[in-house]
Parts: C-alpha cells; sequence; structure tokens
C-alpha cells in the first residue's frame, strides 16, 4: 500500500493545512491579500499540474527518437543473414 | 606451540579456493517465441555475430509454446547450424504465461547472467555488449533497455502512438516514480539470482509483468542501470495499440500503485 498511502497522506496534510488555514480555525489573523490567494489555491495548483503534464509530455512527444538509420541497418543485416543462413543449409 | 601453528599450511577450503580458476561469466539469452519462423533465424544470427565479435561466452534458449506455424522446426535447424552448446530448446506444448516461460528457460540455463528480449526483431542484440559493459561499470543487478533516455528511441510509431507511449509513462513516473525511464520495456539484463527472485514475486501478466519487475526490484534495492536502445517495431501497422490494452495497462498500474 506504499505508494498510494504516500499520496493519501501527502494530500491528507496539504489539504488540512489549507482548511485550517481558511477557515480560521487556528485563530491567526492573516492579511486580506492573504486569505484571496489561499482559498483559491488548490484550484490554481491542479491546473498548474495540468499545464506542466501537457507540456512535459508534449515536449518528450516532439523530441521523441525516430531510429531511421537503426531500420536501414536492420534492413541489410536481414539480407545479409538471409544469405548467410542459406549458405549454412537453412531451409526458410 | 605458537611457532608450529605458523608453519602449518592453509586450511583446506582456502587452497581449494586458490587453486579453483575464477568462474567466467556466461550469459544465457532467453527468447520465448510464439509465430517467429521468419524473424528466429535472423534474431539467432544477430545474437550469434554480436557475442562472437565481442568474445562473449552465450547459449541461447528458444522456448517455442507450440506455435503453429513451424518455429519449432526452424529452431532445430539452428541448434544443428550453431552447435547444442550453443543453442538449446526448451518447447511447451501451448501459448503459456511469459513469465513461466522465463522460469521454464532458466531451469536450464547454464549461465549466471539472463537476458531477456523480444525475438520479432524489435529489440537489436548489438545492445547487449553496452549491457554487460554498464553492468560491469556499475556492478548493477539489473540493466534495462530505455527508449525514453539519451538517444534511445523508437522507428514505426505514428503520433498517435508517441503520444500514448509518453503520457502512459508520464503517469507511471509520477505514481510509481520507479528510478527507471522505461518500465514496459522487455529489453533486459539480469543476474541469473535476481530474475529467479523477482519472478517468484512478481503477480502481474503480459507488459504489466515487466513493469512490476522492476517496481519490485526497487523494494528490493536491486540496483538498476539503464542503456538507451533503439526499438524498431515492424509490427505496429497489423496490431495497433487497441482500448483493450490501454484499459488493461491502466488496471495494471493502479493495482502496482495501491499494492507496492
Amino acid at each position: 500500500m506504499m505508494k498510494l498511502v504516500q499520496w493519501l497522506w501527502g494530500l491528507a496534510i496539504l489539504g488540512s493545512t489549507w482548511a485550517a488555514l481558511t477557515t480560521g480555525t487556528l485563530g491567526l489573523e492573516l492579511p486580506l491579500s492573504c486569505q484571496e490567494v489561499l482559498w483559491p489555491l488548490p484550484a490554481y495548483l491542479l491546473v498548474s499540474i495540468g499545464c506542466y503534464a501537457l507540456a512535459t509530455v508534449g515536449y518528450r512527444v516532439a523530441t521523441f527518437h525516430d531510429c531511421e538509420d537503426a531500420t536501414r541497418e536492420l534492413q541489410s543485416q536481414i539480407q545479409e543473414a538471409r544469405a548467410d543462413l542459406a549458405l549454412r543449409g537453412l531451409r526458410f | 606451540m605458537a611457532s608450529l601453528e605458523v608453519r602449518r599450511s592453509p586450511p583446506r577450503s582456502r587452497r581449494e579456493l586458490e587453486v579453483r580458476s575464477p568462474r567466467r561469466d556466461r550469459y544465457s539469452v532467453l527468447l520465448p517465441t510464439y509465430n517467429e519462423r521468419e524473424n528466429l533465424p535472423l534474431i539467432v544470427w544477430l545474437l550469434v555475430k554480436s557475442f562472437s565479435e565481442s568474445g562473449i561466452n552465450y547459449e541461447i534458449i528458444i522456448i517455442d509454446d507450440g506455435s503453429p506455424d513451424g518455429t519449432r522446426d526452424v529452431a532445430e535447424q539452428l541448434q544443428k547450424i550453431y552447435g547444442s552448446d550453443r543453442i538449446l530448446l526448451k518447447p511447451r506444448e501451448k501459448k503459456l504465461g511469459l513469465g513461466t516461460a522465463y522460469i521454464h528457460g532458466m531451469k536450464h540455463a547454464t549461465g549466471n547472467y539472463i537476458i531477456i528480449m523480444d525475438a520479432d526483431l524489435s529489440h537489436h542484440p548489438k545492445f547487449i555488449p553496452e549491457f554487460i559493459r554498464k553492468q560491469k561499470e556499475g556492478n548493477f543487478d539489473i540493466v534495462s533497455g530505455t527508449r525514453y533516455k539519451g538517444n534511445g528511441g523508437v522507428y514505426g510509431w505514428d503520433l498517435k502512438r508517441k503520444i500514448i507511449s509518453r503520457g502512459a509513462n508520464f503517469l507511471t513516473q509520477i505514481l510509481l516514480r520507479p528510478g527507471a525511464s522505461d518500465l514496459t520495456g522487455s529489453f533486459r539484463l539480469y543476474r541469473k539470482e535476481v530474475l529467479e527472485k523477482l519472478i517468484e514475486k512478481c503477480v502481474s501478466k503480459g507488459y504489466v509483468f515487466q513493469m512490476e519487475m522492476i517496481v519490485r526490484a526497487r523494494q528490493l534495492n536491486y540496483t538498476i542501470g539503464e542503456v538507451p536502445i533503439s526499438f524498431v517495431d515492424r509490427v505496429y501497422g497489423e496490431s495497433k495499440l487497441g482500448g483493450n490494452e490501454i484499459v488493461s495497462f491502466l488496471k495494471g498500474l493502479l493495482t502496482l500503485f495501491a499494492t507496492t
């Protein structure tokens, strides 16, 4: 249960901290500007994470290496192999 | 008396160790096959070429699951050509799982390292000497071929396939933090005892099995090295990645997420 448990713990800690700060249960008097940022913070984070994910996957797809030379090499080696094996008596 | 003890010869076990020559590394390649009549001779030829050119001590174990296309016949011919000390045939009656194919193959493997790879020419044996070099360099328990790092890559995938692949890999990295960049890859070098231990512990099927091996390896604190490889997908045109496979991948990923 390790990874799932780690995630649940992390979310629980962050969630309860945010809830405590926004509902003022800790009795802290935060300046209004802080409160204004804190309230929609989870939504902001979700959108940022989404953008990061899209950007990362997009970048990785764009830079995905197309092994043209590997295929050419393989094709020529296949020819070589077939010829050599036929010489050695392989019946394809 | 003290002086007499010093002149006494060393204990028998130590003398045996000194006299015995150092054990040479031998690499066993496990090739599970199903309907690979066309490709089997080619992959064996490439393997023999790579190993011979690098002077590596090897054997190739072909585990055919009762292929109806005559793969076994071709395998027997290859054994006659290359010798039965290099090519071992361990066929099975019908198509059983990959994990059991590895177990079956390993029972007869005389090497101290095992290499697993695909028999359809998507993995090129020329990378095996690099795996071996990497393994020695870092004394790794496992060396995994990666398509996603360095100059690793794939040939034959369209944009959709690349997106699915990178997206799935991204999700896997986030959820499992496995410490290896290519989890679904099946071109790997293992120490024999490490592979035996991991197969014992793994419960999944298909390529989730390959993922689980790496995740369990990390749990057991085995060290993993990586070597970029090129993957030439010649079957993608024939067998597109379907919705079923994506669903089973997600199910497998979530299972690993919840249980490891």
